[in-house]
């Protein structure tokens, strides 16, 4: 057993979900990130905005431990996961679902079998048939047509592709999900309705979701906060409303440029 | 806290099954089993004393309610919630694509590989053609001909080749001979070595094994950088600047690749014969002198011409295989690497038909 390594966790834990302090990350001289802190709060939508190359991508590379950092802590659940073995952090990644960029799902797998895989992975001991029964609903929980459990990800459609992630992610229902420019690529319809799976689904699970995104309707539609990236470090965090209240030029710029005008309009009329 | 439940018969004589415990999917174990062996029997599902509840738990006790047409009682708001949304997400579904039945499937997969082989023969001809109408306006316009690709193809095609073809020829050359030696030493023969080298290499194996190297070398290398072009749009772009795909990407290829191969397949046969040389001097005492008189004796003129026809040709092939599959991709990385393993398999098939074919006409002609 490992249980004299493995971090043992405490489900009744209150305080922040993810805790990044400190954090620096550097490839060569290129600085990405320099003494970066971030919480995200218990049940939170928290979105991640921030020119290209701030680094939305590697702070969630850092966090969840594909990405070793040069300086600062992270801690997940309370837990410090910097220098923990996999064997040791495999508790906490059994709590949390990733969905990637491009849905990143296994190409010789079908839809149901991805769902699978997380799941064999981590409770090998669970019953085969209800493993498959569990990867069922999953892929129709994640808003799929039932037809498409059995087909390969070749043969879907891109947002279908971000459902299908989305449904791995959740396979062994995470308490926190990490979403990577969910509705990069989508058209605004297919968006707008994955916007709604996502709070729906952190309705009904009770999750904690740290969303990457340039889509300023989705930060209007779903977001609780929103942390801005730039100048290498977190350098707000708070409601839009707060955001805006802030006199960084890039914020103002952000929220208030052409398409943020209409974003937020477009919030006030679905009101 | 792990799941547990105990099934209790109640006043009114409904057997209830009261649950304990998280119902999660890290607290389940063995529950999933053991609760279909009491399904059947069961009126009401109690799950007023659990703690923690997920999706997993609540599909648990949705199925179970299903199967059995239980009742389910003392679920808290978060645990209804739970088990509306799983209820909602009970469609009927598979984990994999129906299987179709074997015969049909083998009889499927038949057919498919003969149409293939054959679009595959008609579309290699019409590139062929295209190549030959695209060659044909590059004489009319010989300004046209893009020099800088051409000779880049010769470094790749040829001149990067050389190391690698030359070890492999003087392997090749070494082990006829040796090979041959202990053959013709049981009639005291040995000195035929030199006829089996000098012909076997000039003739057959020189521009043969040159070609096989060739495509794997450059054949897939034309597939895959073509296709990647394609993927990426490159081509499509080419097209609507007005750049024949065509003229700039295959002819450069396949004007370097008709060269080289000659040249190639001649370094090849000579460097075969050196090996042979080396072996005989070693093994057989037949000093290198006599070797190369010997070889100038025995080995005809017309063994080289049919080496020399037959590389071009085998050159032409293995860049229209390369440049047609590249040319043929579509859809994803995956489908780059399947027509490059086609590119080689198929330019190695047809050079090695070619050479029987090309055997017997030389035969025929008298140049044997």
């Amino acid at each position: 057993m490992l249980d004299s390594q493995t971090i043992v966790y405490d489900p009744d834990y209150e305080g922040p979900v993810i805790s990044v302090q400190g954090l620096r990350n550097s490839f060569g001289d290129q600085v990405v990130h320099d003494n970066l802190d971030l919480e995200v709060r218990r049940g939170e939508i928290l979105g991640v905005v921030g020119g290209s190359g701030t680094g939305k991508s590697v702070l969630m590379r850092s966090i969840i431990g594909l990405q070793t950092p040069k300086e600062g802590e992270i801690s997940v659940f309370g837990q410090q996961i910097l220098g923990e073995s996999d064997a040791a952090t495999i508790e906490m990644r059994k709590r949390w679902g990733v969905l990637f960029q491009g849905g990143a799902l296994f190409s010789t797998l079908t839809v149901a079998e991805n769902v699978m895989v997380p799941i064999r992975e981590f409770y090998p001991e669970m019953d085969r048939d209800f493993r498959r029964e569990v990867a069922k609903y999953k892929v129709c929980l994640s808003g799929l047509p039932p037809d498409a459990a059995p087909k390969y990800p070749s043969e879907l459609s891109g947002g279908m592709r971000k459902r299908a992630g989305i449904a791995r992610a959740l396979a062994l229902d995470p308490e926190l999900l990490f979403l990577d420019e969910p509705t990069a690529g989508l058209d605004p319809i297919g968006a707008a309705a994955f916007d709604n799976l996502t709070k729906e689904l952190q309705q009904t699970m009770g999750l904690t979701v740290f969303l990457i995104t340039h889509d300023l309707d989705t930060l209007y539609a779903i977001c609780d906060r929103v942390a801005v990236l730039a100048d290498q470090r977190v350098i707000a965090v708070g409601t839009i409303d707060e955001l805006l209240a802030l006199d960084h030029p890039w914020i103002q710029e952000y929220f208030n440029g052409p398409r943020g005008r209409m974003a937020s309009a477009g919030k006030k009329v679905t009101e | 806290m792990p799941s547990d439940f105990v099934e209790e018969t109640t006043e009114d004589g409904a057997v209830t099954l009261r649950f304990s415990g998280d119902l999660s999917i890290a607290s389940m174990g063995d529950l999933p089993e053991r609760l279909r062996e009491c399904v059947g029997a069961v009126q009401r599902l109690d799950i007023s004393g659990t703690g923690y509840v997920d999706t997993v738990g609540a599909w648990l006790i949705h199925r179970t309610a299903r199967d059995s047409g239980a009742e389910i009682i003392g679920a808290d708001d978060d645990a209804q919630r739970l088990i509306a949304a799983v209820a909602g997400a009970d469609q009927a579904t598979d984990i994999r694509p129906d299987a179709p039945n074997p015969v049909v499937r083998v009889l499927n997969e038949v057919g498919e590989a003969t149409v293939t082989a054959f679009t595959t023969l008609a579309g290699l001809t019409g590139f062929f053609g295209a190549i030959i109408v695209g060659f044909g306006r590059l004489m009319l316009h010989p300004s046209r001909i893009r020099w800088n690709a051409v000779i880049a193809r010769f470094d790749v095609v040829g001149v990067r080749a050389l190391g690698i073809i030359g070890l492999m020829s003087f392997l090749i050359g070494l082990v006829i001979a040796q090979q041959g030696a202990v053959q013709l030493r049981q009639f005291g023969a040995e000195v035929f070595t030199v006829n089996l080298v000098g012909r076997l290499t000039m003739r057959e194996l020189g521009v043969l094994m040159t070609a096989i190297m060739v495509a794997g070398r450059s054949g897939s290398a034309f597939a895959a950088q073509i296709g990647t072009m394609k993927l990426t749009e490159e081509i499509d772009a080419m097209r609507t600047i007005g750049v024949s795909p065509v003229e700039a990407l295959v002819l450069p290829r396949f004007i370097a690749a008709v060269i080289m191969l000659p040249l190639l397949g001649f370094y090849a046969s000579v460097v075969a014969i050196i090996g042979g040389g080396l072996l005989s001097w070693v093994e057989l005492d037949i000093p290198p002198a006599t070797f190369f008189s010997r070889i100038r004796e025995v080995v005809p003129l017309t063994d080289v011409y049919v080496g020399l026809v037959k590389a071009p040709v085998f050159g032409a092939i293995i860049a229209i295989t390369g440049c047609y599959q590249g040319m043929q991709v579509k859809g994803n990385a995956e489908d780059v690497g399947k027509r490059t393993t086609a590119a080689v398999v198929q330019a190695i098939f047809l050079v090695i038909v070619l050479d029987a074919f090309f055997a017997v006409f030389f035969t025929w002609i008298g140049w044997d």
